[in-house]
C-alpha cells in the first residue's frame, strides 16, 4: 500500500509541477481566472477534509484499545465528512459548467477542473476503502493486536487529505 | 506437466512460432521496399507486405496469449482444462480464418476482398492494424469468446491464485476493447479515438495484464520462490500499469483534433509509464537472484530475464523518448516511432510469449528441460535476434532523428520522399540486422529438432 500511495502522490506530483510550469508561462491569465473561483467553498472543504484525517487518527487509536465499534464509528464520520466534500465539489464544478466554463476554455482551468475530477475520484476511492475497512472493523475483524488493515485505509485517506492540502492554496489562493 | 489437457497449449504454439517466420519474412521484404521501391511489384506492394507483417504479429501473438492461458490456467487452478475439445476446435478455426485471412490480403486486392466479405453491411476494414474483413473479425470474437468461458469454467471450479486471476483479467480485457474495432464512426477524429482504445488499451493496458502473469508464473517455476512474494510484485507491477496506461492513452490524442488538454493529460500520464516495466526488471533480476533451485532449463531463464531488460528498453525508454507533447510534435510519425514499435513488440511481447514456449514445450514433450546442446542453440537464438533488434532499433532511430531534422526541423524543410532518399544508408543497415535476425530465428526454430539426453537438476 505504501509503494501505491508513492506512486499516487508522484502522478500528482508532476501535476503541480506541470501547474508550475504553465502559470509561469501565463501569469496573468493564472491569477485573473482563479478570481472566478469559490474560495469559501474550497475552504469549507479543506476543513472536512482535516476533520475527516482526524477522525481516521481516531478510530485507529480506538482499535488499539480493542474498542471495534467505536473504531467503526470514528470512520462513518470520516466518510460522512468525505460526502460533505464530494457534495460541495459538484455544486463548485456545477455552477462552474452552468457559467459555460469547461476544461477547454483556458489552461488555467484545464488544470482546475482536471485536477479537481481526479482528486475527486480519489475522495471516492478513499471512501470505498474506510467503509471497507469500517465494516469488518464493525464485524469484529479487527483487535489491538491485528489493525493492520485499518492502518493503511487510514494511510490512504491521510494521502488524499494532504494532496488536497498541496491543491487548495496552489490552485485556489496562490498568486 | 501436470494435468493430460494442459498439452493444448503445444498446436497453439507451433502455430505462433510458424506464422513468426511468416511475419519475420514480409518484414524482410519490405524493408528491402524501403530502399529497392520496386521489389516485388506488383505481386506484393509495400502496403499489402506491411499489412501481413504487423497482422502476423498480432495473431501469433495472440496463438502465444492462448496457448499460454491454456497451458498455464489449469496448473494454476489445479485442475484439469474444462473442455481441452473446445479448446483444440478453437485452435483450427482460428488458425484457418488467419490463413484464409492473409492469403485474401496476398491475393485479391484490397477492395475488392472488402466487396466480397460484406463489409458494405457493417464498414470495419480499411484501419491500420484492424484491416480484418468482417468476418475474420466475428471469428476473433467467437473464438476469444468461447477461450474466456473454457478458462473462466476452468478458473470458478479451481483454485483461485493471482496469477490465473491476472490472466483472465487481462484476456477478458482483451476480448472486450476488441469490440471497439467493430465502432467505425464517420468522424475522422471519433474513429481515431476510439481506433486507440483498441490498439493503445491493448499493447499499453490489458497485455501487461497477461505479460505479468506469464512472467509471474514461470518464474515461481523456475525460480522456487515463494509464491506470496511474486503475487505481491504482480499485483503493484499491474496496478501501476493500469493507472499509468489507461489515461496514458492520452499521448495518442495530441494532433487528431480532440482537446488541447489531452496534451497536458497525455504527457503526465504516459512519462509514467516506464515505471511498470522497470519494476518488471527489477522483479525478474531479484527473484532470479533469490532462487531457491537451480532450473535446468537454463533458457527459459534466459528468456525471462531478457523479457524484463528488453521491455524496459523497447516499452519504457524508446516510448519515453518520444511521448511528451512537445517532442512529439516533432517526431509524430516518423521513423522514431517505428524504432520503438519493433523494440517494444520484441522485448514485451514477443519475449514473453517465447519465454512461456521455452518452458513449457520441454514439458510438454515428456521432459524437464531440453539436451544441454538443444539449450546451447536456443541462448545463440537468443542473443541473435535481440542483438540484431538492438541494432534495428538504433538504425531506425538514426533514421528518424535525421527524418525529423530534415523534414521538420531546419530552415529549408524536405518533402517526405526527399528525405526518404536522404536516410537510406540506415534502411539498408536495418535490412542487415534484419536478416541477422532471421538466422536468430530460424536457429530457434533448428533447436527444437536436437535431440540428446535431456539436462537434469543441479
Amino acid at each position: 500500500m505504501w509503494f501505491f500511495i508513492l506512486a499516487e502522490l508522484l502522478v500528482f506530483g508532476v501535476f503541480f509541477l506541470a501547474y508550475a510550469f504553465a502559470r509561469m508561462r501565463n501569469v496573468e491569465l493564472f491569477n485573473a481566472s482563479q478570481l472566478e473561483l469559490d474560495r469559501i467553498s474550497g475552504a469549507i472543504n479543506t476543513i472536512l477534509l482535516i476533520s475527516g484525517s482526524y477522525f481516521v487518527v481516531r478510530a485507529v487509536d480506538q482499535i488499539r484499545h480493542d474498542r471495534s465499534r467505536a473504531c467503526a464509528h470514528w470512520l462513518i464520520a470520516a466518510m460522512a465528512c468525505g460526502g460533505t466534500f464530494l457534495i460541495l465539489k459538484l455544486v463548485e464544478f456545477g455552477a462552474k459548467f452552468e457559467a459555460g466554463i469547461n476544461m477547454s476554455t483556458n489552461t488555467f482551468f484545464m488544470f482546475y477542473l482536471g485536477l479537481g475530477f481526479f482528486h475527486f475520484m480519489h475522495v471516492i476511492l478513499g471512501m470505498v476503502i474506510l467503509g471497507a475497512v469500517a465494516l469488518k472493523a464493525w464485524k469484529g475483524g479487527y483487535s489491538a493486536s491485528n489493525y493492520g488493515g485499518v492502518e493503511t485505509g487510514a494511510a490512504y485517506w491521510h494521502m488524499v487529505d494532504l494532496v488536497w492540502i498541496v491543491l487548495f492554496p496552489l490552485i485556489y489562493i496562490l498568486n | 506437466m501436470k494435468y493430460e489437457s494442459q498439452a493444448v497449449a503445444k498446436p497453439y504454439f507451433i502455430a505462433a512460432i510458424g506464422l513468426f517466420l511468416g511475419q519475420i519474412l514480409f518484414g524482410l521484404i519490405m524493408g528491402l521496399q524501403y530502399v529497392v521501391g520496386d521489389f516485388l511489384f506488383p505481386a506484393i506492394p509495400f502496403n499489402v507486405a506491411r499489412m501481413v507483417h504487423t497482422n502476423l504479429l498480432i495473431v501469433w501473438l495472440l496463438f502465444g496469449f492462448m496457448g499460454a492461458a491454456y497451458y498455464l490456467i489449469p496448473e494454476e487452478s489445479e485442475r484439469d482444462l474444462f473442455s481441452p475439445k473446445l479448446a483444440l476446435a478453437m485452435f483450427w478455426i482460428f488458425l484457418v480464418a488467419g490463413a484464409a485471412t492473409i492469403l485474401g490480403y496476398l491475393f485479391v486486392p484490397y477492395a475488392t476482398l472488402a466487396e466480397m466479405t460484406g463489409n458494405d453491411l457493417l464498414a470495419t476494414m480499411g484501419r491500420e492494424f484492424l484491416e480484418q474483413p468482417l468476418p475474420t473479425k466475428v471469428g476473433i470474437v467467437i473464438v476469444a469468446l468461447a477461450m474466456l468461458f473454457n478458462l473462466s469454467m476452468t478458473v470458478l471450479k479451481g483454485r483461485k491464485t493471482a496469477i490465473n486471476l491476472v490472466m483472465l483479467v487481462g484476456l477478458w480485457g482483451l476480448a472486450i476493447f476488441f469490440l471497439f474495432s467493430f465502432y467505425n464512426p464517420g468522424n475522422l477524429v471519433k474513429d481515431k479515438f476510439y481506433w486507440w482504445w483498441v490498439v493503445h488499451l491493448w499493447v499499453e493496458g490489458v497485455w501487461e495484464l497477461i505479460m505479468g502473469a506469464m512472467l509471474a508464473f514461470v518464474l515461481i517455476k523456475v525460480t522456487g520462490v515463494d509464491r506470496e512474494v511474486i503475487e505481491k510484485w504482480l499485483y503493484v507491477i499491474i496496478a501501476m500499469a493500469l493507472i499509468t496506461g489507461l489515461i496514458g492513452t492520452g499521448h495518442h490524442y495530441y494532433w487528431i483534433g480532440t482537446p488541447e488538454y489531452w496534451q497536458w493529460w497525455g504527457s503526465v500520464f504516459s512519462a509514467l509509464e516506464p515505471i511498470p516495466f522497470f519494476m518488471m526488471t527489477v522483479f525478474a533480476f531479484n527473484m532470479v537472484n533469490r532462487r531457491k533451485r537451480e532450473h535446468p532449463n537454463k533458457a527459459a531463464v534466459l528468456w525471462a530475464l531478457g523479457t524484463g531488460v528488453m521491455a524496459f528498453l523497447g516499452a519504457g525508454v524508446w516510448g519515453f523518448l518520444h511521448t511528451l507533447a512537445p517532442v512529439n510534435y516533432y517526431t509524430h510519425g516518423t521513423q522514431i516511432t517505428a524504432a520503438h514499435g519493433h523494440m517494444a513488440f520484441y522485448g514485451a511481447y514477443v519475449m514473453v510469449v517465447i519465454t512461456m514456449i521455452s518452458y513449457t514445450m520441454p514439458l510438454m514433450r515428456g521432459r524437464e528441460a531440453n539436451s544441454p546442446v538443444a539449450q546451447v542453440v536456443e541462448m545463440w537464438s537468443f542473443w541473435l535476434m535481440t542483438i540484431a533488434m538492438v541494432f534495428i532499433t538504433l538504425f531506425l532511430t538514426a533514421a528518424g532523428i535525421l527524418q525529423v531534422w530534415l523534414q521538420r526541423v531546419s530552415t529549408e524543410p524536405m518533402p517526405f520522399m526527399a528525405a526518404q532518399d536522404q536516410v537510406a544508408l540506415f534502411y539498408w543497415m536495418r535490412e542487415v540486422a534484419g536478416l541477422i535476425f532471421l538466422v536468430g530465428l530460424l536457429l530457434y526454430i533448428v533447436s527444437f529438432f536436437i535431440k540428446g539426453k535431456a539436462a537434469t537438476a543441479t
